[in-house]
């Protein structure tokens, strides 16, 4: 199979770096944010951004990936 | 009517309609092995969300989410580290084993090793191992089916008669409909689990403490170490927290179950889309903690974590509410199990009992196996959470640690040439003894790592080191190597 590009992967790695292995960094309670403690702040925050990286991560895959798409697509 | 009567009419009336909902979904398809198993290949965007949505927001996971959060405190946590991550591995992994899957009709996640690896052998191995790491899966669905009930009933009705009754149904609707029934009850599940999560993670910490942000105030001040890492545990810190979130983000879809729903998919770009926007439906997960959280003040005294959520709802809101969640939970409960059944049987038919006792079965032959194993492994799971009440979290992690020892032969399996059979072989090997030592023996975590995680990275060692030593299979036709490779 084609491998990934290397661009959908760094992006891949950032929620990994963001949420995993900075782990010593965030897990506290300050500050605390729309009173959430800030651990708990932060993991919410990446359900949201990991999307949006992983947007990117699909506009930079889609086009690489074309040719093999012969089915029509639709949602349901 | 008493509480409880309530509670149980909406409970049953929810299961009813979603039953019913299940056998009609098959009625304008004709069921082969192809359409019971995979949905004929036709799911678009919508379906393939639901089914996995379906799949992997499990009754365990809610009831687990808050109880983790009441009884442990921060380690809850890598919950909502593992599931966005998860998906980003889904990301790159799921459409490549789509491709695969649509060229060499695959059905199933043995069927991928099988194929690849040019092995009925490793496909057997795979299923074998998928079907036993399923067994607790599902004893872990009917637990939770049979407490909702005791709950709803106000302990009137014993969980045991609860348990056999769902999956009677459960067996029934999975025999009938196939994956297509379980997308569609999949549906009304979701729409009633995630507004019943939604309004209770809400109301819950609102009625009791004026709001969320008041609710972690109050615990802030009586139980500030509640909420880091290691939380009420020992030994549930940090580097636990990364060795655990990596494991379950690359095993989690090698659950025999997610892998093929992977195969339901039209095209891989409805998989893609779908790991995309799958991190979203996580949010609810913060809202059972919450819920969770506030049990710690005002329910302080329960036994059983797991409870938390049910008995903050119970306590809480009127008796027909109750009913709806519990409904919601017991719906989510049957549409997990089913998809469970339907898995663990298609493999044991297809991956094992074929190749190795009757080669010559047709496919109508194997699908009449896998509904026969239907009915076996219901009766094996019900046996089990019978007579086994203690350590389902442990059961969970020793399969999930089981399943996750496949991720090597498939990551390397679709992008690497120089993978070979006897590579594999060794890995899952190995992999699988060390889970089973570590966890057996109590060793769990292992100095402080993930013994799941201590077993991958053992795993990838191995499968490398023999994959270098053993020469390359040739393949019998170049067909079941994949393309460009």
């Amino acid at each position: 199979m084609k491998p990934p590009s290397l661009g959908a992967i760094l992006l891949g790695l950032i929620p990994f770096i963001a949420t995993c292995f900075s782990v010593s960094l965030w897990d506290r309670i300050y500050p605390i944010v729309f009173g959430l403690p800030f651990n708990f702040f932060w993991l919410i925050l990446w359900l949201l951004l990991t999307p949006l990286i992983m947007w990117g991560a699909y506009r930079l895959e889609e086009p690489r990936t074309r040719g093999d798409r012969d089915k029509q697509d639709g949602a349901g | 009517m008493s509480s409880s009567a309530v509670a149980l009419t909406i409970i049953s009336i929810l299961v009813a309609i979603g039953s019913l909902v299940g056998f009609l979904a098959r009625s304008h398809h004709r069921m082969d092995l192809e359409q019971w198993t995979v949905g004929g290949r036709g799911f678009g965007l919508v379906f393939v969300w639901l089914l996995m949505a379906g799949e992997i927001y499990t009754t365990f996971t809610f009831l687990g989410a808050s109880g983790w959060a009441y009884s442990k405190g921060g380690p809850v946590l890598n919950i909502l580290g593992f599931q966005p991550l998860m998906y980003v591995v889904s990301f790159f992994i799921l459409p490549p084993v789509w491709e695969m899957g649509r060229k060499h009709k695959l059905q199933t996640q043995a069927d991928f090793f099988q194929t690849r690896y040019n092995s009925v052998f490793l496909g057997a191995l795979v299923a074998l191992i998928g079907v036993i790491c399923l067994i607790p899966y599902l004893q872990i669905q009917l637990t939770g089916l049979g407490l909702i009930v005791e709950v709803a009933s106000f302990g009137a009705i014993h969980r045991i008669p609860a348990m056999i009754i769902g999956l009677g149904v459960v067996a029934a609707f999975v025999s009938v409909s196939g994956v297509r029934g379980v997308a569609w009850v999949s549906l009304i599940k979701d729409v009633l689990l995630l507004s019943a999560a939604v309004f209770v993670g809400f109301a819950i910490p609102r009625i009791y403490f004026g709001g969320i942000g008041s609710m972690f105030a109050a615990l802030i001040q009586a139980k500030p170490s509640h909420l880091v890492m290691p939380g009420t545990t020992k030994d549930l810190g940090h580097t636990w927290y990364i060795t655990t979130v990596l494991l379950m983000s690359c095993g989690f879809y090698m659950w025999p179950q997610y892998f093929a729903a992977s195969f339901t998919a039209k095209n891989a770009r409805v998989l893609r889309r779908n790991a995309v926007i799958m991190p979203l439906y996580s949010v609810t997960m913060p809202l059972m903690f919450f819920v969770g959280l506030s049990a710690v003040l005002v329910l302080p005294q329960l036994g059983n974590g797991d409870l938390s959520l049910l008995s903050m709802v119970r306590k809480t809101f009127p008796a027909w509410f109750l009913g709806i969640v519990g409904g919601a939970g017991v719906l989510t409960a049957m549409v997990t199990a089913a998809i469970q059944l339907l898995t663990g049987a298609t493999l044991y038919a297809k991956n094992l009992f074929r190749p190795m006792l009757a080669p010559s079965m047709t496919d109508q032959q194997v699908a009449r196996v896998a509904k026969m194993m239907v009915l076996v492994l219901t009766v094996a799971a019900v046996s089990l959470a019978m007579y086994t009440s203690a350590s389902l979290v442990s059961l969970y992690l020793m399969g999930s640690a089981g399943v996750a020892q496949f991720f090597p032969g498939v990551v390397l399996g679709l992008f690497s040439r120089r993978v070979t059979t006897a590579g594999v072989f060794a890995g899952i090997a190995t992999g699988i003894f060390i889970v089973v030592t570590l966890i057996w023996t109590g060793r769990d975590p292992y100095l402080g790592w993930n013994a799941g995680l201590v077993a991958l990275c053992s795993n990838f060692v191995i499968t490398g080191l023999v994959s270098v030593l053993t020469p390359q299979r040739t393949p019998a036709g170049n067909e079941t190597v994949p393309e460009s490779l």
